[in-house]
């Protein structure tokens, strides 16, 4: 319990065990209170129920969206990137080598765009109802986790397709989905918060999410970039996330594990700047959304 | 004091008008915003102050637990604000509010509505949004579809619904709800009938049931029935507060007390900034200077105004109302030669006509103000400005025509209507 509430409580002499809140102009700019996150996981819990029944109701393939879109783009950068550029895949065959980034990208991708979106697209709660308004982004950002456990079927055929057995690498797979969840979630704080005063945002993002697309390896590997500047392009998370997630599923050769820290450090710290930024701003949701 | 349920102290909110609202609405602006206000920031500084509207000022109240509440006042006096702070959906600006208990606020029917979902889908997720848990939910399902009355529609998508239907599931899943602090705005003027008559006997058990409730309505006959006090906003300030007869009828009659005419002989007492000044406000019709206004003639609502600064683009603008707060329409000045055309100084008179044989029956209040559109500014707006009541002679030349009941709606024009004889009757209806 926050110490305001205890304060309340004291001040109006009643039970303890009865709720209280107070409520008065926030100063300082340390006032997180995440914890309450918590209390309203069940709303959190139908939020991301929301987006996913609403996502391909009156569509003709329904789901089969979730299947279709990792497939095509493995075709597309197999065409373009495999075959007619000849970029290399590290030894394995250029579809699977794709697949196996396509789908954390995939996922990364629309958590980034859904969460950035979710503030200014859920207007009509922030105005009417009272929440922890974290729980937008975290749902926008959540919602694609489902979608990216039924695309990983693909992967699991393809890998049936080409022989490739698992190894005990996989494992650590949960840890580069987190952590994809995580980048995620940390862009999509500070460009949830951002589009309610500037909506340029919605309009950057199209293009963020282009861009980021070519800066991380998923249609090339990473030993294509310059040895002198890895270190810098390891400053992007998604590249250890990728780069974890191919270790994973296909096992070649072991990543390196300085990059994937640097890659956990920058998004963890954009997360946390994210938090403060977004409960900065969230006083004011109500008022400029 | 632990009876206390809600307690307010000096409540504020101040809103910045125009300028702070939708300021920089794209980097670019806040760029070009930055380098003004490097340049003239004493300019920029004395337009802020000016464009300042305190919503809430100064407010204390204390609401034991277990009372019905209501909160009157026109459009614009603060009611929905102080709502929104007590909901904590914006934060004040100063001031404390303390609140023991639960707390569910119905700011509107049906929040988070999805028309893709279901019925039952949609109970679920609404309940969810209102702050129910999911085992309530499903202990009280049923009991939500049988208020509802759309058992056999709830599995069908909610975008398939009539409005009515819509209305009674979502202000069912919000009936259900058991805060010990209720919180709820307006949701009565929405609905048939017979639906807003269900709403008022369930708020009234509510109320029964020894929940706090607070309650705003521009109805004033429900807030008499159900509420246990009353507190009249008034431009954002308690203006009085107590037994619900005793402040009905206070504001009544200090909403028939708005004259035909404003004049503000004093130019430091007008409304205004250093860019324009208020000087009178009247309303005529047929040549006669008057409240009491006949439905068939057009009334003319003339403003003069001082312009002290020149180069500044001025829109006159009005808001009409009827007294129960619903706004019939607003109006801009759109005189071609003043349009996009900067005022120089002088003394300016803007009229505007409102034809004969539009509005309804009842009592109107105008608001009048000078604004700037683009960028948005308001120099003055005084609300209410003039009052005036419109009645019908029953002549039998009106839109009207010999109806003598009731006739709904806010406004009654005189449309034009063809009737055609067929020549050639229908021979199946001909021979029965």
């Amino acid at each position: 319990m926050s110490r305001a509430v205890v304060e309340t409580q004291r001040s109006l002499g009643g039970d303890p065990n009865e709720p209280a809140v107070q409520i008065k102009p926030r100063k300082g700019w340390l006032h997180l209170d995440l914890g309450i996150i918590w209390s309203y996981r069940e709303l959190l819990y139908f939020l991301v129920w929301r987006d996913l029944k609403v996502r391909y109701r009156q569509t003709a393939i329904g789901a089969g969206w979730v299947l279709l879109q990792p497939l095509l783009t493995m075709v597309l950068l197999t065409v373009v990137f495999g075959k007619l550029a000849k970029v290399p895949s590290d030894g394995l065959p250029y579809p699977i080598f794709s697949l196996a980034a396509l789908l954390p990208w995939t996922m990364f991708s629309n958590s980034l765009s859904r969460g950035s979106e979710s503030i200014v697209g859920n207007a009509n709660l922030v105005t009417k109802v009272y929440f922890p308004r974290l729980i937008l982004p975290l749902s926008g950002v959540l919602s694609p986790l489902v979608d990216f456990a039924v695309a990983f079927v693909v992967l699991i055929g393809m890998m049936i397709w080409y022989g490739i057995a698992p190894q005990a690498n996989i494992v650590t797979l949960p840890l580069f989905v987190l952590l994809s969840v995580l980048t995620a979630l940390s862009v999509g704080v500070w460009l949830s918060a951002l589009n309610v005063r500037y909506r340029d945002v919605r309009h950057t993002v199209p293009f963020l999410v282009q861009i980021w697309m070519f800066a991380s390896p998923v249609a090339y590997p990473l030993s294509l970039v310059p040895e002198k500047w890895r270190f810098l392009y390891s400053l992007n998370p998604m590249v250890g996330v990728i780069e974890g997630f191919r270790w994973a599923v296909l096992g070649q050769a072991s990543p390196d594990f300085l990059l994937i820290s640097v890659s956990v450090g920058v998004s963890l710290g954009l997360l946390a700047g994210g938090v403060i930024y977004f409960k900065r701003m969230e006083s004011k949701f109500a008022d400029e959304v | 004091m632990s009876n206390i349920a809600i307690k307010a102290e000096n409540l504020s909110k101040v809103y910045r008008l125009g300028m702070g609202k939708r300021r920089h609405d794209t980097l670019r602006d806040q760029i070009t915003a930055g380098l003004t206000s490097f340049i003239s920031r004493n300019a920029r500084n004395s337009n802020n102050s000016e464009s300042i509207l305190w919503a809430l000022r100064d407010v204390s109240f204390e609401i034991k637990k277990g009372e019905v509440l209501g909160f009157i006042g026109r459009n614009g006096a603060g009611k929905s604000t102080l709502l929104k702070v007590l909901s904590r959906i914006t934060e004040p600006t100063a001031g404390l509010v303390e609140i023991r208990g639960r707390v569910a606020s119905l700011l509107e029917v049906g929040t988070g509505f999805h028309g893709e979902l279901t019925g039952r889908e949609n109970i679920f997720l609404n309940g969810a949004i209102l702050g129910m848990k999911k085992a309530e939910m499903l202990r009280k399902f049923d009991e939500i579809v049988a208020f509802s009355e759309v058992e056999r529609f709830i599995d069908t998508p909610v975008k398939r619904y009539s409005s009515g239907m819509y209305l009674r599931l979502a202000f069912a899943v919000a009936a259900h709800l058991e805060p010990e602090v209720l919180i709820v705005d307006e949701v009565l003027a929405v609905g048939d009938a017979s639906f807003q008559k269900k709403c008022l006997a369930k708020m009234q058990t509510v109320g029964k049931e020894g929940r706090t409730v607070l309650f705003v309505s521009h109805n004033l006959s429900a807030i008499t029935s159900l509420c246990q006090r009353v507190i009249w906003l008034q431009s954002g300030e308690i203006a009085d507060n107590g037994n619900p007869h005793q402040v009905v009828s206070n504001y009544l009659s200090a909403s028939s007390q708005i004259q035909p005419s404003q004049k503000w002989p004093d130019p430091n007492l007008a409304p205004g900034n250093d860019i324009t000044r208020a000087c009178s406000m009247r309303l005529h019709s047929n040549g006669h200077n008057t409240d009491v206004i006949d439905i068939r003639q057009p009334i003319i609502f003339e403003m003069e105004f001082e312009v002290l600064k020149p180069g500044h683009v001025l829109v006159p603008c009005i808001g009409l109302e009827r007294d129960d707060g619903l706004v019939v329409f607003v109006s801009h000045d759109r005189d071609p030669e003043w349009r996009r055309r900067p005022r120089p100084v002088g003394r300016f008179k803007s009229s505007v006509h409102i034809p004969g044989n539009f509005l309804s029956e009842g009592r109107f209040i105008i608001g009048a103000g000078i604004i700037t559109e683009a960028p948005l500014k308001v120099h003055f707006d005084v609300n209410p400005a003039v009052a005036f009541q419109v009645v019908d002679s029953f002549d039998g030349d009106s839109a009207r025509g010999d109806l003598a009941g009731q006739m709904v709606g806010a406004v009654r024009p005189l449309l034009e209507w063809k009737n055609e004889l067929s020549d050639s009757p229908n021979p199946l209806l001909s021979h029965r």
